[in-house]
């Protein structure tokens, strides 16, 4: 199954909707799409909610966005992840990296994360 | 430019040199073995002493047909290793294994087969039995499939917790068994993420290291045996019977359909450490899943038979595992592997120790004879990666060899120590005559362990293998029928006493007794000198109904049944306080053994022995009473714990103490709970200060300190 990626701009910041699966063969497009919105510095929301399944692939795909969002200040929230997809991301750890959430308390939480570990 | 872009640096070797069955390909690296991402591609290495040639065997993950082999070509073997680089693969959605052309002759050992496709035996994961229970497809060629992945666990700041061994409270669990049970309310019961919900339990039982039953994948349909009762299909449920030794098993992760049992398995370890929990694998190195002349072929066999397994002058496999065959542990390649593997899980899982399963076969020669110095025991002691794991060794075979006691150490091995439970189980059913034993036991079994300190001692009453601690107080036999054996497996000798009736009853002085020698089995376990082991289920009475045995069951009988956390809530609260004793007073946790020596502070020796008078101890053949007063370096208390386990109650004489202490107690199993035991710290000064009376079958514990002006 295939990945489609969406940016939005707002004035808090950059959405981006992915709609499909994560996996070894797409997360390679999501990476180009994420790194260079990364690299612009505002604020990211990355909303899942059209993501059926994530692979370990892909996490670890979604976790090298955070690592250089991490390096760049820039805060990296993930929206509307499945209940399965957030228990396969529980289970293996990589929920504890993320600001996951529809509020702005997330968001600013991630923020000030972000902060620290500047 | 982050760290991460900077690294893309071009390298010569990730562009392909050959083509191989419409692949891209080049010469790979001969070490590390296994499966590697590597720049472009990933590189597969395989060692065969015998083969003349080997294949490399690609699926589409999940596809009955290969989509690829492609043979090694000669110049991409070194040595015996084949090695080749793939270009182009989608590490992610393939399944890999190998196919051994060689001759067949087992008389001479050799064992290869190029129809069949082998599984890696470095293989990091493996695809198959994806899902706990699920009926195989035993049409499909190749069952047991290798797999690829990424070592890039994201461990933040773990790091391993190097608890002093003396400190250790080990819990004996089974991964799935202990969040199986419907009862367990969490979000994935029977897996890590299941366990991982269930720490805080842990941590509040206050145990400080978790030993698993095996993890390395195993084919639990591998049992075709069917409850001869209900015609249930049996299950190998324990897991000694390793199909590979490098993956976690995928059926005892929830992500386990996805691949991701890896990074689950880690998340939990990370979660534990966090949680002051150290992890301990049960491993089994003497044996493999393969069995004998008539077992499957999955790995091994079929690349170096010859290698890997103790073989008779006719080419038949030694049976000193009882299951089959014997692995060649003190071959040098073999050694190898187990030093590889082990560190594999320290490395890559940040493990902080080993129970060697029949740990006496990893002593024997290549021919069985066991070896005076065994060149894997001494690898395995001063490897620099393994050095500060901790080492267990379950000190005998099915080969009859039985070195408790005398396990080639290096300073480094502890043991099972199986005279441990034997003496206490004699002692607390009343078998006269025991005391003299008993002393040695609770004072961390000088007698074996004379030059190796009290650490050496795992001191453990009930084990997977075994009753369980209620089922010890409930049958004097085993009931194993539900195996389907005719009740003729199992251990025969279990020095276990029904306290008046077998099995469940109504009796209230049956079960009330039964509740007392429970509280006496963990009163002696948690003052005992040496490494306290407990069987999961133990503190909430957990019961098997009289099975001894319960390798194949996968079910209630076996399961943690979490409704017993608020029904046995006594007995919990008895456990935990016990543990919390322990770690309160140093003298119990001691890695020398006592001398005797008088401690200049209070003008008592380091340990002393009383019964009904105070100094005069009743070594008689008669005797089932017994008092040790201990006190350490470093803490100004006295621990006096008195063991009765005559069916009369007895005064006792209470040694006396310096000036400006008294007698506290803190535990009685003979009083009515919640007055069976205190906190420790909180145990009220005693009335009448020299004396006590014990009741029948019971324990009592003093603490010989200051007042508590507060109290």
């Amino acid at each position: 199954m295939s990945l489609n990626v969406k940016e939005r701009r707002n004035k808090g910041g950059t959405v981006l909707v992915a709609t499909g699966e994560i996996n070894s063969e797409t997360s390679g497009q999501l990476l180009q799409s994420l790194l260079p919105l990364v690299r612009e510095g505002r604020p990211l929301r990355i909303d899942l909610t059209a993501v059926t399944y994530v692979s370990s692939a892909g996490l670890r795909t979604l976790l090298v966005v955070y690592r250089e969002a991490q390096h760049a200040g820039v805060a990296v929230t993930l929206y509307g992840v499945s209940e399965e997809v957030r228990f396969v991301m529980s289970a293996t750890g990589f929920l504890d990296f993320f600001e996951t959430g529809e509020a702005a308390a997330a968001e600013s939480k991630s923020t000030l994360k972000s902060a620290v570990a500047r | 430019m982050t760290e991460a872009q900077s690294e893309q640096v071009l390298r010569v070797d990730a562009y392909p040199t050959h083509e191989v069955g419409g692949y891209r390909v080049r010469a790979g690296k001969p070490f590390p073995f296994g499966a590697n991402v590597v720049p472009g591609g990933v590189s597969f290495s395989v060692f065969s002493d015998q083969a003349t040639s080997m294949t490399l065997v690609i699926f589409k993950r999940g596809e009955p047909e290969p989509m690829a082999e492609l043979e090694f070509p000669e110049e991409f073997r070194t040595g015996s290793v084949f090695a080749m680089t793939v270009f182009g693969l989608d590490h992610e959605n393939i399944e890999y294994g190998y196919r051994a052309d060689g001759p067949y002759d087992p008389v001479t050992g050799h064992r290869f087969d190029a129809r069949q496709i082998l599984s890696d035996p470095y293989a990091r994961l493996i695809a198959g039995r994806d899902v706990w229970g699920v009926e195989p497809d035993r049409s499909r060629g190749y069952q047991y499939r290798s797999r690829v992945c990424l070592q890039d666990f994201d461990w933040g700041d773990d790091t391993p917790l190097r608890l002093p061994a003396e400190d250790l409270v080990v819990y004996e669990t089974h991964v799935r068994g202990f969040t199986r049970h419907p009862s367990s309310q969490v979000t994935a019961p029977g897996t890590f993420a299941g366990l991982r919900e269930k720490i805080p339990y842990l941590k509040e039982l206050g145990i400080n290291c978790i030993e698993l039953l095996p993890v390395f994948e195993f084919d639990e349909s591998d049992n075709m045996r069917s409850n001869p009762e209900t015609g249930e299909h049996l299950f190998d449920y324990w897991g000694y019977n390793t199909v590979s030794f490098f993956a976690p098993k995928a059926g005892y992760a929830a992500t386990g359909r996805y691949g991701m049992q890896g990074d689950e398995f880690r998340t939990l370890i990370k979660d534990l450490h966090a949680a002051g929990i150290e992890v301990i694998l049960d491993v089994v190195f003497n044996h493999t899943a393969e069995g004998n002349e008539q077992g499957p072929t999955i790995s091994f066999k079929g690349l170096d038979n010859a290698t890997y397994y103790m073989l008779t002058p006719e080419g038949y496999y030694f049976n000193f595992s009882g299951t089959g065959n014997t692995v060649n542990c003190n071959h040098p390649v073999v050694r190898n592997f187990v030093l590889d593997c082990l560190r594999h899980w320290v490395a890559d899982y940040h493990i902080d120790g080993f129970r060697f399963d029949l740990a006496a076969i990893l002593g024997r020669a290549l021919d069985g004879t066991p070896l005076p110095n065994p060149p894997l025991l001494e690898l395995l002691a001063f490897d620099p990666v393994l050095r500060h794991t901790k080492l267990i060794a379950e000190a005998w075979d099915a080969g009859g060899l039985y070195e408790v006691g005398n396990f080639p150490a290096y300073g480094r091995w502890a043991e099972w120590n199986g005279k441990y439970r034997d003496t206490v189980r004699s002692f607390l059913k009343g078998d006269p005559g025991v005391t003299g034993e008993l002393a040695t036991r609770i004072a961390g079994s000088p007698d074996l362990y004379s030059s190796r300190g009290t650490s050496a001692s795992v001191n453990f009453l009930t084990a997977h293998d075994g009753f369980t601690l209620a089922d010890l107080v409930s049958y004097n036999d085993k009931h194993n029928e539900a195996n389907g054996e005719g009740n003729n497996d199992g251990g025969n000798d279990n020095a276990s006493w029904n306290c008046g009736a077998e099995g469940p009853t109504d009796d209230p002085e049956v079960n009330r007794l039964r509740m007392r020698q429970m509280k006496n089995a963990l009163a002696i376990l948690m003052t005992s000198q040496g490494i306290p082991m407990l069987l999961s289920g133990d503190e909430v009475a957990r019961t098997q109904q009289g099975n001894n045995n319960t390798y194949c069951q996968d079910n209630e009988l076996s399961w943690f049944d979490w409704s017993q956390v608020d029904d046995n809530a006594e007995l919990l609260r008895f456990t935990r306080e016990m543990i919390a004793f322990r770690g309160h007073h140093r003298e119990l946790r001691s890695t020398s053994h006592p001398t005797g020596q008088v401690r200049e502070s209070l003008g008592l020796p380091d340990i002393s022995w009383h019964g009904e008078r105070a100094w005069q101890p009743d070594w008689s053949a008669e005797s089932r009473l017994l008092a040790v007063a201990r006190c350490g370096t470093g803490d100004d208390d006295v621990v006096y714990v008195a063991m009765n386990s005559h069916w009369e109650p007895h005064d006792l004489e209470l040694p006396a103490l310096p000036h400006g202490r008294s007698w506290h107690l803190f535990a009685d199993t003979g009083a009515e709970a919640p007055h069976d035991i205190r906190t420790p710290g909180g145990e009220p000064e005693l009335e009448n200060a020299g004396k006590y009376l014990i009741g029948p079958r019971s324990v009592v514990i003093l603490v010989g300190r200051t007042p508590d002006p507060e109290l």
